[in-house]
């Protein structure tokens, strides 16, 4: 019944607008434009046009605090990173000429009687100059843009590579380090039964010395390669910092790779990472929350259920050192499952 | 065709009507009426991401279980989206606008009694009307409405067990899409046939408005496109229905392992893109001919590069078709497949910048009109660049790995499909109403409408970028579970202030149309002084578009300002109908 209330409501309010403009006498003015509304329209579009670039300007500078670390958290990362500053500053540049002329035109042009608008239909030299430009940036860009992405992609010239085992299900990560032989045990969802949860076949002779974790141990300056398997729908694997996503099917297994560059300690002391967290940590000291610390992540990032958006696993790069250290502690699985 | 009536009974002529007009008009207020569902779930969904955990009466009033104690639930909000989603895409922006102003043009402005099968054009509509009608009522079902998103990728939507959305929410969502699609493809057939072949004399395929082109290349793609995705609807109901395993394979979910094999999911995503990213162009072509149409008839000025354009339209529609795979650059393709989408889908940026300086350029030196139509014109080919331009990033597979699935394809493809092809759909509102009811919209209530819906439309698209930017994955009911995102909350609340002030201005939108249609200005036959056809056509409605012979065509629809060799205005007007004669020493252009 409420909501009955407030659709009336929202009746009530469409034709109050419409009686409004009735007393106003608005409703049944002359319907060609008049000089005086080009003139009042075209002033209007110049202040549309001004106030779409104070938002690009302040979304530029005021945002830039939001934004991911300008340190990409990976070797791979930092030629994403490089493209993305080329691809961008393009786009800010052509977006500043193209709205300028359009706003501007507007307002130039904006209709006076007794103007002679000019018959202008047709000019191949233009139309080839806005072909010729367009096709040779992007020819650029383009090369560019493969050479980058297939650069991340390749993992054949990878030299002694970390092989990790990433499990995703409805919501949670589990994973799985190769252990000693760096060779993953065959895992298949017909294999998942008790602790057993990202399906091992233990009689696979590469799957007792695997390390089953909860939460990412990454060493800096090795190249990790992930292995991605889902166990009900379909995941998403991103983690930002590295600039690194995939998705993670039910049937099949996918695979990512990167080298982590920076420990979390190292991020932690990022001037970019140190802003933003200061102006979280302000914002939840005003709402009575614990003040956090940079950590990186891996979140889900395709929708997979209700809680989705709740999905993670905390990722920790350290020193090659420390990492070994610590994997060392973790049980293996052959000890897990007895 | 005489001039004898049929008599038409209230039936025939209102409700099973076979008369384009008014099936142009039945598609109009049935996708308003679809419109105003979709708008209205965002706005509520717009509440709870800007506060999370904030109690709303008008959530609890609406949502009732799923928004028990005036906080959503997740399951409801993810329902929320992808209907939303569903219903802009498809039943706003597809059979909205397309259905309406293709079925009011075509005829019109090639100079056809009417459709070549009126018959087929009523079952278009009667079965549009059907899905319309099937998937408003899912939003009410017991277990929840469909909420696997719009792109309802399986197991997601093919395991009740997975959520409770894909139950019998999912299963009508497929029917009602399964109907749509026979609605959609009974309607381009129409377009193309009639396009073709009922043209009359005189008009050449180099003399269509540019609207035509528009329409043509829609049904085109529309045919092409459309049955693929009938097939993954069809192969994801046997799915779901018949144990089959197209999509599906080892699979194990609350404690048991499922019996599919041998599918994968991959597949459905390159059934579903093969019309989805068509299906953008789908959407934006029309409005990209209305636009043309518009701004040339107000700026009084013929639009630049007529031929250009045709070529940038054939050019977008044919790519648009193979270049599905950017939405999969991170499912695990091969990367070599890959560099081959990258490759293509960054070479729509060219025919799409040609048709932008295009516009810029017929701006340029015209004697602008400002009046809604216009306005809503112009705005269109702004959002189109600014949401067009960040397509180079997600078009690049390297770029697309740290933004896919974020906020920041959000904001990019509802400037660029979302709100252009909403501003198109405006501009045509205002610019044919007078075709459509022989009455004038409210002028003034139009430019208040304008102002408000670009304002907040940059308002609310242009900040999601940034949250984008900052690693925000789209579809999170909330952003609290990561601390990391608490900075953003304070921009989603600027969003959602915007975004409320925009949705409820589409009430004034809303109040104007159903008023004028009653109580507007009398228009009179050529309000705009266009040079199109249909402006030749009485301002009453009659069986048959015109009384008598059909009117010959003779020039191109965009002879506006033309000058003769001193220098003044052909016949002292600034428009040449295209039924007027080609004068002595003048040159068709």
């Amino acid at each position: 019944m409420k909501a009955l209330f407030y659709i009336l409501i929202l009746v009530v309010i469409a034709t109050a607008f419409w009686q409004f403009f009735k007393i106003l006498g608005l409703t049944k003015k002359e319907q060609v434009t008049t000089e005086k509304e080009n003139n009042i329209n075209g002033w209007l579009m110049l202040c549309l046009g001004v106030f779409i670039y104070g938002l690009m300007l302040t979304s530029m500078f005021r945002g830039g605090i939001v934004l991911l670390p300008k340190l990409s958290a990976s070797l791979e990362g930092e030629h994403i990173d490089r493209l993305f500053i080329i691809t961008m500053t393009l786009i800010f540049v052509v977006q500043f000429i193209t709205q300028f002329l359009i706003y501007f035109f507007t307002f130039k042009y904006r209709g006076i009687k007794g103007r002679k608008a000019t018959f202008y239909a047709d000019s191949h030299k233009l139309e080839m100059w806005w072909t010729v430009t367009p096709t040779v940036v992007l020819s650029a860009l383009i090369i560019y843009g493969l050479w980058t992405w297939n650069h991340v992609q390749d993992l054949s010239d990878a030299q002694n590579p970390l092989i990790i085992e990433v499990y995703a299900k409805q919501f949670q990560w589990e994973a799985r380090y190769a252990g000693e032989d760096n060779e993953l045990g065959i895992g298949h969802v017909r294999y998942i039964k008790g602790i057993n949860t990202m399906g091992v076949d233990m009689t696979d002779k590469n799957a007792a010395d695997d390390v089953p974790v909860r939460e990412l141990h990454l060493p800096k300056g090795r190249k990790v390669i992930f292995k991605f398997r889902a166990q009900d729908v379909m995941h998403s694997a991103y983690m930002p910092h590295f600039r690194a996503q995939i998705n993670c099917v039910p049937g099949m297994t996918t695979t990512f790779g990167f080298t982590p560059t920076v420990t979390t300690v190292e991020m932690r002391e990022n001037e970019d990472t140190k802003e933003k967290f200061d102006a979280i940590n302000e914002l939840r000291k005003e709402e009575g929350k614990d003040p956090v610390e940079f950590d990186y992540i891996l979140l889900c990032n395709k929708i997979c259920g209700s809680s989705h958006y709740n999905m993670q696993m905390k990722v920790i790069v350290e020193e090659e050192a420390d990492f070994n250290n610590w994997v060392k502690q973790q049980k293996t699985l052959a000890q897990v499952i007895k | 065709m005489s001039d004898h009536h049929h008599k038409e009974t209230f039936v025939t002529k209102y409700i099973f009507s076979q008369d384009h007009k008014m099936i142009a008009k039945q598609y109009l207020i049935t996708g308003m009426f679809m419109g105003v569902i979709g708008v209205f779930m965002s706005m509520l969904f717009r509440l709870q991401l800007a506060y999370p955990e904030q109690s709303f009466s008008i959530i609890e009033a609406f949502l009732g279980k799923g928004g028990e104690g005036g906080i959503m639930t997740p399951d409801m909000y993810m329902g929320l989206v992808t209907i939303h989603g569903t219903i802009m895409v498809f039943f706003v922006l597809t059979a909205g606008l397309s259905g309406t102003f293709s079925n009011l043009l075509i005829p019109l402005q090639i100079g056809a009694r009417d459709m070549a099968s009126g018959f087929l054009n009523m079952i278009s509509y009667w079965l549009f009307f059907l899905s319309s009608l099937i998937m408003f009522l899912s939003i009410f079902v017991h277990t929840g409405m469909a909420s696997a998103g719009w792109t309802i990728y399986p197991p997601l939507s093919a395991l009740p067990q997975a959520m409770p959305g894909s139950g019998l929410g999912m299963t009508l969502w497929l029917v009602s899409m399964a109907i749509f699609i026979a609605s959609s493809l009974l309607g381009s057939l129409n377009y193309i046939v009639t396009v073709l072949n009922l043209r009359t004399k005189g008009m050449k395929m180099t003399r269509l408005p540019l609207t035509i082109w528009a329409f043509l290349v829609t049904a085109i793609i529309g045919v092409v496109s459309f049955p693929v995705l009938l097939s993954a609807a069809l192969l994801l109901i046997f799915d779901r229905s018949f144990g089959t395993s197209f999509y599906l394979s080892d699979i194990f979910i609350q404690g048991e392992v499922l019996h599919y094999k041998g599918g994968s999911p991959i597949l459905f995503e390159h059934l579903f893109w093969f019309l989805g990213h068509p299906e953008v162009y789908i959407i934006l072509l029309p409005a990209l001919g209305i636009t043309s149409e518009v701004i040339s008839t107000n700026a009084r000025k013929p639009i630049f590069g007529y031929r250009a354009m045709i070529g940038s339209i054939m050019a977008i529609a044919f790519l648009s078709t193979i270049v599905w795979g950017h939405h999969m650059f991170v499912t695990g393709m091969n990367p070599f497949l890959g560099s081959v989408f990258t490759f293509t889908t960054l070479l729509i940026a060219i025919p799409s910048a040609v048709k932008a300086f295009n516009y810029i350029t017929t701006l340029w030196k015209g004697n602008l009109q400002l009046n809604p139509a216009m306005l809503f014109s112009i705005g269109m080919v702004s959002t189109f660049i600014t949401g067009g331009l960040t397509g180079l990033i997600l078009g690049d597979s390297a770029l697309d790995i740290n933004v896919h699935d974020t906020m920041f394809v959000v904001a990019h493809f509802h400037l660029v499909m979302g709100i252009s092809a909403l501003f198109g759909m405006f501009a045509g509102v205002y610019h044919w109403f007078p075709k459509m009811y022989g009455r004038m919209m409210s002028k003034d209530m139009g430019y208040l409408h304008f102002w408000i819906t670009a304002i907040s439309a940059y308002g609310v698209f242009f900040p999601m970028h940034f949250i984008g930017l900052a690693g925000l994955p789209r579809r999170y009911y909330s952003n609290s579970a990561f601390p990391i995102f608490d900075d953003l909350l304070h921009i989603n609340k600027v969003i959602t202030v915007f975004a409320l002030i925009g949705g409820i201005a589409q009430l004034i939108f809303l109040a104007n149309f159903f008023f004028s249609i009653k109580k507007g200005r009398k228009t009179v036959q050529n309000p705009w002084k266009g040079n199109t056809l249909e402006w030749t056509a009485p301002v009453e409605h009659i069986h048959g578009n015109w009384r008598g012979e059909i009117p010959e065509v003779h020039r191109w629809a965009y002879d506006y300002s033309k000058i003769d060799e001193n220098g003044d205005l052909w016949g002292d007007q600034d428009f040449t109908p295209q039924t007027v004669p080609i004068r002595d020493g003048e040159e068709e252009f």
